[in-house]
């Protein structure tokens, strides 16, 4: 497990995501709300984006006719098929335990602080007066 | 079909669609490409239709004007395939070859453009947009790109209109099937069609039906369904009910060299109905005491199946099972891009396929039927 | 043949399967079998407005397969004893009767005919022979008047089930329907789907068919419908208890749909959250089928791959569709020799909570 640094903040603005690629994992972290969270991208089923999916919350209802949605910004919608991924989980509504994307620890650091190390900086100048998003792989 | 786009990206979407990895050349046998809007397909129809579609609209059996009566998870589109230059999913060939042809190595895309003209009840302006379909299909997506095919639209339900379209193709390779809606007005053995599979088996060109969304009857025997996941499996209801009433019609006696392709129902429902017509068949035989042939006999030299969206029966080997019991080689594959629910070459099938079975299914079998090579 | 039931004599309790024939068919009653079991107006209307032959066009009992050679062999109790029962070993034998009741466009009249159905049901057969059971007749034409009929049944134990036909007015799992529903189960009632219709809507999404056989051929889709509605509606969460027979459906068509609508929820169970399933779980605890016909393939070992698909051994009942023709009664080639005293009768015991065994 190492750290690395994968992009300045601001490139995930709030309500969005990007795909980041480290030790050739390919990753998609969100930011909703200011909060940051990290799944594999890739969706298991047919291999879609799942940085391109919808941010959304969990779909309930407890009698037909009751639908309401819980857990807002906690998870996302494949953009093909549709299948619900947590997270911060990284598992999914239909089969929890046995289909699941792997989930990363995710971080905000000052630059300040990254200049020192031991971070792993790929591609990025880090520069002290910006906040940096760290990935734990 | 619906203009609107209501879950739209503009991110990056390179790599939205996995780069195919096994090199196998594929043939994909549904394809929707739109009009970019309504002023589009107008631009395509004769200045008298253009004008009735502008005061009066495309009158159809469905409950809505410019949307789909059951709504679609992701408006029906896959999230990613909205082009970066606007417009709705699958309107710009460059985004279209970028997201699905080359990332799949798709050598062929045959294009089944669900157009309004299989279920516009206007008989003049349902022959209009068959042929502004037609020439849209040409003009904008095969001429441009030589890997892309087109489906003859013609308006099924004026069989005088649809020969009037076939014969204005005759000898048009680039047309390479006839596509019909199974949701006709009538079963599609009826007499009334017989011009159409006439024309067709004449010009050694299949007979596609592609999965409809609506129809003018009801998408059940006991009533309208209330929900999108009650009308989206039953897709396979209406193939189910033409290729019935095509066999138990005597079609396939009367057009022996008669290909049928049934798109977008999937292909798990085939074998049980098989079985049943073959069951049924030795109790009602005096009935049809004119039929020459068994019905899984017709089925076996007459048919084929595109296979999107495929089975996920819990076990692989239950689909390694379906795939035998049709035979490997009745099968093409599909991605029915833009739609969510989608196909992905290397994903689709998680079953044994030794080399020989993969190129039958992702290309050889399609390029045979459609006489691609 | 897996099985010829014909030459397996019958022995005494304990000492072979327990024999429940889930779909046997008596006659269709006639104005004369009705008037006596009718309210005084009702009476008077059923003779003067000539309310006799009640024959469903979909479920067409005078025509092929369907009409035996010999009609005594339903024409009363007696007489199926002895052309079927008796030689089939049958401990329980439960009688259909799919009938223009089921059709009537007035509501009033659809109950009048379910409920003198099922008092005839009772006089002239289940009165007549300790072994026989009846799925009660409910207008569904009219959900009121069925809760009441359900009602005055629930005493009558010999009425293990109600019996809806496959081609109705609306999709089975609609709110209309859920007190009926509740009601049933309330007793201990199952709910049988057997086909048959009121002709409200054609057969399938290209209007209506030419021949008898597409009618029949494509009567599962009809059952995918139902069940598909029964499930996406919510009716298994509203009434856990439910329990659900398909009768004369067929079995083979039942996986594709479980595996068809279980790969879309994962996407679209947003439109149905209470669903917190996929409905291959629903459909395999709650319904049921019976076996004849069996339409899966003749040959035995992929009949058997087919019976296999069903998830779980339980879901299977014996039914001979008597005395409607068939090639043969018995159970569906291809089964399992270690299913087959479950499906001739543990399963049905287990499914039908009224269905007491007295006499074996």
């Amino acid at each position: 497990m190492s750290e690395h640094v994968v992009c300045r903040l601001d490139e995930i603005p709030v309500g969005t995501s990007k795909r980041v690629s480290v030790d050739k994992r390919d990753i998609a972290i969100f930011n909703v709300g200011g909060r940051l969270s990290a799944i594999a991208n890739r969706c298991p089923h047919e291999g879609a984006q799942l940085c391109l999916g919808r941010v959304t919350g969990e779909v309930r209802a407890d009698r037909p006719g009751q639908q309401r949605i819980e857990r807002e910004g906690e998870l996302v919608r494949c953009p093909w098929h549709g299948w619900e991924f947590d997270l911060k989980t990284g598992r999914s509504y239909c089969d929890p335990e046995r289909l699941k994307v792997k989930a990363f620890d995710v971080a905000v650091k000052p630059g300040a602080e990254l200049v020192e190390g031991p971070y792993t900086i790929e591609t990025y100048d880090v520069q002290v007066r910006d906040d940096y998003v760290v990935l734990t792989v | 079909m619906s203009e609107q786009v209501s879950d739209t990206l503009t991110r990056d979407l390179s790599g939205a669609t996995p780069v195919a990895r096994t090199g196998q050349p594929v043939v994909d046998c549904d394809i929707h490409p739109v009009y970019r809007s309504p002023e589009d397909m107008a631009s395509y129809l004769p200045e008298r239709w253009r004008q009735h579609v502008r005061d009066f609209g495309v009158q159809t059996a469905s409950p809505l004007v410019g949307a789909l009566p059951y709504p679609r998870i992701a408006n029906g589109m896959r999230r990613d395939s909205y082009p970066p230059t606007g417009g709705p999913p699958a309107s710009d060939l460059p985004f279209l070859q970028e997201q699905l042809l080359d990332p799949l190595n798709i050598a062929h895309g045959i294009l089944q453009p669900l157009s309004g003209a299989h279920t516009a009840l206007h008989p003049g302006l349902a022959e209009a947009m068959a042929t502004g379909t037609n020439d849209w299909q040409l003009d904008r997506w095969i001429e441009p790109d030589a890997r892309l095919r087109g489906s003859l639209a013609i308006a099924q339900e004026d069989a005088e209109a649809a020969l009037r379209e076939i014969r204005r193709r005759e000898g048009d390779r680039r047309f390479v099937q006839i596509s019909v809606s199974p949701r006709t007005m009538e079963p599609a053995g009826s007499k009334r069609y017989w011009p159409i599979f006439e024309a067709a088996e004449a010009l050694g060109l299949p007979i596609s039906m592609h999965s409809a969304a609506f129809g003018a009857r009801s998408n059940t025997g006991t009533g309208w369904t209330s929900f999108y996941i009650e009308e989206h499996f039953a897709f396979s209801h209406g193939a189910q009910a033409a290729l019935a009433s095509m066999i138990f019609g005597g079609v396939f006696d009367r057009f022996p060299k008669l290909k049928l392709i049934l798109v977008e129902g999937g292909f798990g429902w085939l074998p049980p109905t098989v079985w049943r017509m073959e069951r049924e068949f030795d109790r009602y035989r005096t009935e049809l005491p004119d039929l020459k042939r068994r019905p899984a006999e017709y089925v076996r030299d007459h048919l084929w199946l595109t296979t999107q969206p495929v089975e996920e029966p819990p076990k692989s080997s239950q689909l390694s099972d379906l795939i035998d019991w049709i035979g490997i080689d009745r099968l093409l594959f599909s991605t029915d891009y833009p739609h969510w629910d989608f196909d992905h070459p290397d994903y689709a099938f998680r079953v044994p396929l030794t080399p020989e079975q993969r190129a039958k299914l992702m290309h050889d079998n399609a390029v045979e039927v459609f006489n691609l090579a | 043949m897996t099985t010829d039931v014909m030459d397996r004599k019958p022995g005494k309790a304990g000492t072979r399967d327990v024999r429940i024939d889930c779909d046997i068919h008596p006659r269709l009653p006639r104005l004369p079998d009705l008037v006596p079991h009718a309210a005084r107006y009702w009476a008077e209307m059923f003779d003067y407005r000539n309310i006799d032959r009640q024959e469903l066009m979909t479920y067409p009992v005078s025509t092929l397969p369907y009409r035996p050679e010999d009609p005594s062999v339903q024409a009363d109790a007696a007489g199926l004893a002895a052309a079927h029962l008796d030689p089939m070993a049958v401990d329980a034998g439960i009688l259909n009767v799919l009938s223009g009741a089921h059709a009537a466009y007035d509501p009033y009249l659809a109950a009048a005919m379910c409920e003198a159905t099922n008092r005839w049901l009772a006089a002239e057969w289940l009165e007549r022979d300790p072994r026989l059971r009846a799925s009660a007749l409910v207008p569904f034409q009219n959900p009121e008047a069925a809760v009441a009929e359900i009602e005055r049944l629930a005493q009558d134990r010999r009425f293990v089930q109600i019996l809806a036909v496959l081609g109705g007015e609306k999709p089975l799992g609609r709110r209309e329907y859920w007190p009926i529903y509740r009601a049933a189960a309330d007793h201990g009632f199952a709910l049988a789907i057997h086909p048959g219709g009121t002709a409200r809507h054609a057969p399938t999404q290209s209007g209506f068919v030419a021949t008898r056989i597409e009618e029949t051929v494509l009567q599962n889709q009809t059952f995918a419908s139902q069940v598909a509605s029964l499930v996406a509606e919510g009716v298994f969460n509203e009434v856990p208890s439910l329990r659900v027979v398909l009768m004369e459906s067929g079995i083979s068509w039942l996986p594709g749909l479980m595996w068809r609508m279980s790969k879309d929820w994962k996407g679209a169970r947003i439109e149905v959250p209470w669903l917190d399933r996929p409905p291959i779980e629903y459909m395999t605890r709650h319904l049921r089928l019976t076996t004849q016909p069996f339409d899966g393939p003749q040959d035995a070992v992929i009949a058997a791959k087919v019976l296999d698909q069903l998830p779980a051994p339980e879901m299977l009942m014996w039914s001979s569709d008597f005395p409607h023709r068939h090639a043969e009664r018995g159970l569906p080639r291809g089964l399992p020799e270690a299913m087959h005293k479950a499906v001739w009768g543990q399963n049905a015991l287990a499914t039908y909570e009224r269905l007491e065994l007295s006499n074996v």
